[in-house]
């Protein structure tokens, strides 16, 4: 990797983040109302006004020029780059270029999803002649819930994974959803829970899948020096990675390892010139239990085959030795559809000391990493206060 | 096929045609690169390995082991099998994945193992499209 590319770390900051004004069942309001109101929060949480906004990155059934529009801006550089849930995630690495380039200064990113309620949402559906249909659906395959299992199966076919593993990360996840008031499923959780929900698609039962809610998020990122003038303390960019290997899981170059997250992983490490121990809270998209386990291996958190001894024990749960998704993650927090960007509002939050029971004492690094698609694109990002 | 098929149902493109032209006909087809080498699934008229065009379709011996598989309780609406079943991800003798219902064994995860040797047998869909599906294989 190249000096131009270590040259990015700390270049950008993220400035401000913000939710829409609920989250959860929202039948009450648009996908790009979510988007909207997100916008305004991060805007304010920024201390920026909306004319400041010279780039919007989205991704989703809403395009990059459904916002200029429904927001009101006219943005000079656009990202609409779409590979599924982890794309903000990644649109951070983008704006990053786009601002170091000086193509813009401040940018806008923003998620808005009626995924529960869809409205203004239509869902999508595979064409009778796309390869999905020809070669997966075809074969009774419902698209996240049996694509993200084959992965699991093998994995505890390999390494002896148990779903009582797996399990351990909705339980953990579930606790710290209990200290998150915005949290949409904040009831105590046991494996034994878990293990009694109804089967989906094995070796997932209901509870070891995210939720679908309603919800919008956003952040914005600007230059490390505009940042510094703003009223709150910038968080600052220290690396991005991101990398996507197919489109159907039946092309997933292999099934015991997570290849996409291992390169996005690798670049953003490498960029930050940090390693997996000088991460303090880890926000890991959770779209299955199996997701966050294999991103811990990929990232090298734990070696191949360990991520489920690894999160056992309760290892992730607040007061563990392993802070990770500490706003309740996907499982339990929210999930849309698309939960990338709550990665990054949480890490922020977390940084900036403002989580309350949940905040995790001395948070100076954080790692956001997502899925998109069926574990086709992965995207990473290691942020700090300090540079 | 007394009921008509009501699930997902694929419609041929120019590069897929042949492939569910011969599976109507029961031969299931890969493809190989005559220039480096690799076999791959699903049908493309370059090779994905090195781009080349210099591929050909040749005959899967059409055997090959469950790599790793799934049990569907939700399948997609109108999906004619009443779940649970079993999806796997076969491994071709050949090299190539792909997925494939698996037929005759219990929707069960003690009794469906990574790794089992598995065979194609081929289930009508329609008058003209006709899906692979895999059953356990006893000989070696």
């Amino acid at each position: 990797m190249s000096a131009a590319h270590r040259a990015l770390r700390g270049q950008v900051a993220i400035a401000g983040v913000g939710e829409s004004d609920e989250l959860g069942k929202l039948p009450h309001k648009s996908s790009l109302q979510l988007h909207m109101e997100a916008t305004a929060n991060a805007l304010a949480d920024a201390g920026l006004h909306k004319r400041d906004i010279d780039a919007v990155f989205t991704s989703g059934r809403n395009m990059a020029n459904d916002l200029p529009e429904y927001l009101g801006i006219r943005p000079r550089f656009i990202g609409g780059t779409q590979v599924g849930g982890c794309s903000f995630i990644l649109h951070v690495e983008h704006a990053m270029a786009a601002i170091t380039a000086g193509l813009c200064e401040v940018a806008l990113i923003t998620h808005g999803e009626s995924g529960y309620s869809r409205i203004a949402m239509p869902a999508p559906r595979w064409g009778d002649d796309s390869t999905n249909t020809q070669f997966e659906l075809v074969h009774g395959s419902s698209g996240p819930p049996t694509g993200y299992g084959f992965l699991a199966t093998r994995h505890m076919h390999e390494y002896g994974t148990t779903k009582e593993q797996m399990a351990e990360v909705a339980v953990a996840t579930r606790k710290w959803a209990a200290l998150n008031p915005k949290a949409f499923a904040r009831e105590p959780l046991t494996i034994a829970d878990v293990l009694a929900s109804r089967l989906i698609a094995w070796p997932f039962n209901l509870l070891d899948c995210c939720l679908v809610t309603d919800a919008g998020g956003a952040c914005i990122v600007t230059s490390a020096e505009r940042a510094r003038d703003l009223p709150k303390r910038p968080v600052y960019v220290l690396g991005t990675g991101e990398c996507a290997t197919h489109q159907m899981v039946s092309q997933m170059p292999a099934f015991n390892r997570w290849d996409a997250a291992i390169i996005a992983g690798e670049r953003a490490f490498r960029m930050a010139g940090a390693a997996p121990s000088d991460v303090d809270v880890a926000e890991l998209y959770d779209a299955f239990t199996i997701v966050p386990i294999l991103a811990l291996e990929a990232l090298g958190f734990c070696k191949p085959g360990e991520g489920g001894p690894f999160v056992a024990g309760q290892r992730t749960a607040p007061g563990g030795a392993f802070p990770m998704n500490t706003n309740g993650g996907g499982l339990s927090y929210t999930h849309t559809g698309m939960y990338g960007i709550f990665t990054i509002i949480e890490a922020v939050r977390q940084l900036r000391g403002e989580c309350g029971p949940r905040q995790v004492a001395d948070a100076t690094v954080a790692l956001c990493h997502g899925t998109g698609g069926i574990w086709s694109a992965a995207a990473t990002m290691i942020c700090s206060t300090v540079t | 096929m007394s009921e008509p098929y009501t699930g997902p149902l694929p419609k041929p493109t120019p590069e897929t045609r042949p492939f569910w032209d011969a599976a109507r006909e029961g031969r299931l087809l890969i493809q190989a690169c005559d220039d480096c080498g690799t076999r791959y699934f699903y049908p493309r008229p370059l090779c994905p390995s090195c781009l080349s065009r210099n591929v050909r379709w040749i005959e899967a011996s059409g055997r090959g082991r469950l790599h790793t598989f799934v049990i569907n309780h939700r399948p997609p609406r109108g999906f004619p099998i009443a779940p649970p079943f079993v999806i796997g991800m076969v491994e071709l003798d050949e090299g190539p994945r792909m997925m494939a219902h698996i037929v005759d064994v219990p929707a069960d995860p003690t009794a469906v193992r990574c790794d089992m040797p598995v065979e194609v047998v081929f289930a009508a869909l329609t008058p003209e499209i006709t899906v692979a599906k895999f059953r356990p294989r006893t000989t070696p």
